[in-house]
């Protein structure tokens, strides 16, 4: 089984993750590079309270598109409370809305 | 140009005040006031000290401001933001922290870091916890948008007010770059502003691309958002760019249906004087809305039936630990 890499996502963003400059750094320097290498990743959110659909949205959706849906199956979501698990849910979830049609 | 600030000018009653801005000679500003009283939101000193901010201070000439509540005014720095010293009388100063935001500049992404960290002592009032995430995520995305979309040097110029009296958290943001219309134009075909703001108010648009679903980097959801937060609380959401002001006006029913099409809320528009960039106020009354977390819960029912519902894709679920 391949060895799951793990990103903690306060030690980079902070308690209120948003910064998107932040997340397109994370996305090109670690979460591209290892599902381009079939790797499997841990998306680490312990000591985040909160986090916006932007940063969540800059951070994995290229690779929803770029991988198609069953690259989740490569991406695990850890430490998140309630409200990180519904923005990372609402973005994957517009993600796989917005793959073949605009929203009217 | 001119300006004179009214007695009253908050989201419900601002078009008289924008009425009344005189844009032409834009190398000067007079500011008048009324001289009984001066009561105004946020969105208006961003308005002002955006217009201001880049005419010369000999170029700003200011009346005496009379009325007692003046020294509101000065505690927002308005005046060191656009560089004059009016003539106030009965001059008040109230501690700044856990009251208000006075008028701030952020340029880029940095500053909006700082502005973050020194939001949260506004918030430091008794029963407010469950509000936060929604005032950080209004000033997380609207600062943003600013910064990546507004072409504006002068970045987005911000300010916020506690009403204690309402319990309510007023919000403006004001950018003075290309507006709507011109970011919207580079991925869509934009006729007039009130189209740009039906579809900067739409999810899923996004200046930057024409593509469903937004770039890697923006997903076109933002402001969608803010005014979902505004409606859920029945509060007022304005919108100006252009010669077009969109106001999203204050629920009169119980329905908490979110609309994709702005104009399917209850709204107006109206014709106002020619703002080249984006100006946003919000209010969020702290004893109607509801907790953010709900509010998540709301937006992802939203998608998982108006989208999904139409789609009947396979979709699948993140993978929580």
């Amino acid at each position: 089984m391949t060895e799951k890499k793990v990103l903690k996502i306060f030690k980079h963003a902070g308690s209120f993750a948003e910064n998107k400059d932040v997340a397109r750094n994370l996305r090109e320097t670690f979460v591209f590079p290892e599902l381009k290498n079939n790797g499997n990743i841990t998306l680490d959110y312990e000591g985040v309270d909160t986090t916006t659909q932007s940063f969540t949205h800059a951070l994995i959706s290229e690779a929803i598109r770029k991988y198609g849906v069953d690259v989740l199956d490569r991406i695990t979501f850890k430490h998140c409370n309630d409200d990180v698990k519904k923005i990372i849910n609402i973005v994957v979830e517009y993600m796989q809305g917005n793959m073949d049609s605009p929203i009217s | 140009m001119e300006i004179y600030i009214p007695n009253s000018a908050f989201l419900g009653n601002i078009n008289g005040f924008l009425e009344k801005i005189d844009l032409s000679n834009p190398e000067s500003l007079k500011i008048t006031a009324n001289q009984k009283w001066v009561s105004i939101h946020p969105l208006v000193l961003c308005l002002i000290g955006a217009l201001g901010k880049n005419i010369q201070n000999k170029n700003i000439h200011c009346d005496t401001l009379l009325a007692p509540s003046a020294h509101y005014l000065k505690r927002m720095k308005l005046f060191d933001f656009i560089g004059v010293t009016p003539n106030i009388k009965n001059i008040t100063e109230h501690e700044a922290v856990g009251r208000f935001i006075p008028l701030t500049q952020v340029k880029n992404s940095n500053d909006l870091d700082l502005f973050l960290k020194d939001l949260v002592p506004l918030l430091h009032f008794s029963d407010n916890k469950k509000h936060v995430q929604s005032i950080q995520h209004i000033f997380s995305e609207l600062i943003r948008n600013v910064i990546e979309h507004s072409s504006s040097s002068n970045g987005a110029i911000v300010c916020s007010q506690y009403f204690k009296k309402s319990n309510k958290i007023s919000i403006g943001v004001v950018d003075t770059g290309i507006g709507l219309k011109k970011s919207l134009q580079a991925s869509y075909k934009v006729e007039d502003d009130k189209e740009a703001i039906r579809l900067a108010l739409t999810p899923g648009v996004t200046g930057t691309t024409s593509r469903p679903g937004g770039t890697a980097q923006n997903a076109g959801f933002g402001l969608f958002l803010i005014k979902s937060i505004a409606f859920i609380g029945g509060d007022f959401f304005n919108i100006i760019s252009g010669n077009q002001m969109y106001k999203l006006l204050q629920r009169k029913n119980a329905s908490l249906k979110l609309n994709g099409n702005p104009f399917d809320d209850r709204h107006s528009m109206a014709q106002v004087p020619f703002w080249s960039g984006v100006a946003v106020g919000v209010d969020i009354s702290l004893d109607k809305t509801i907790q953010f977390s709900s509010l998540l819960d709301q937006i992802y029912g939203f998608y998982s039936k108006e989208v999904k519902g139409q789609k009947k894709a396979r979709y699948k679920k993140p993978k929580f630990k």
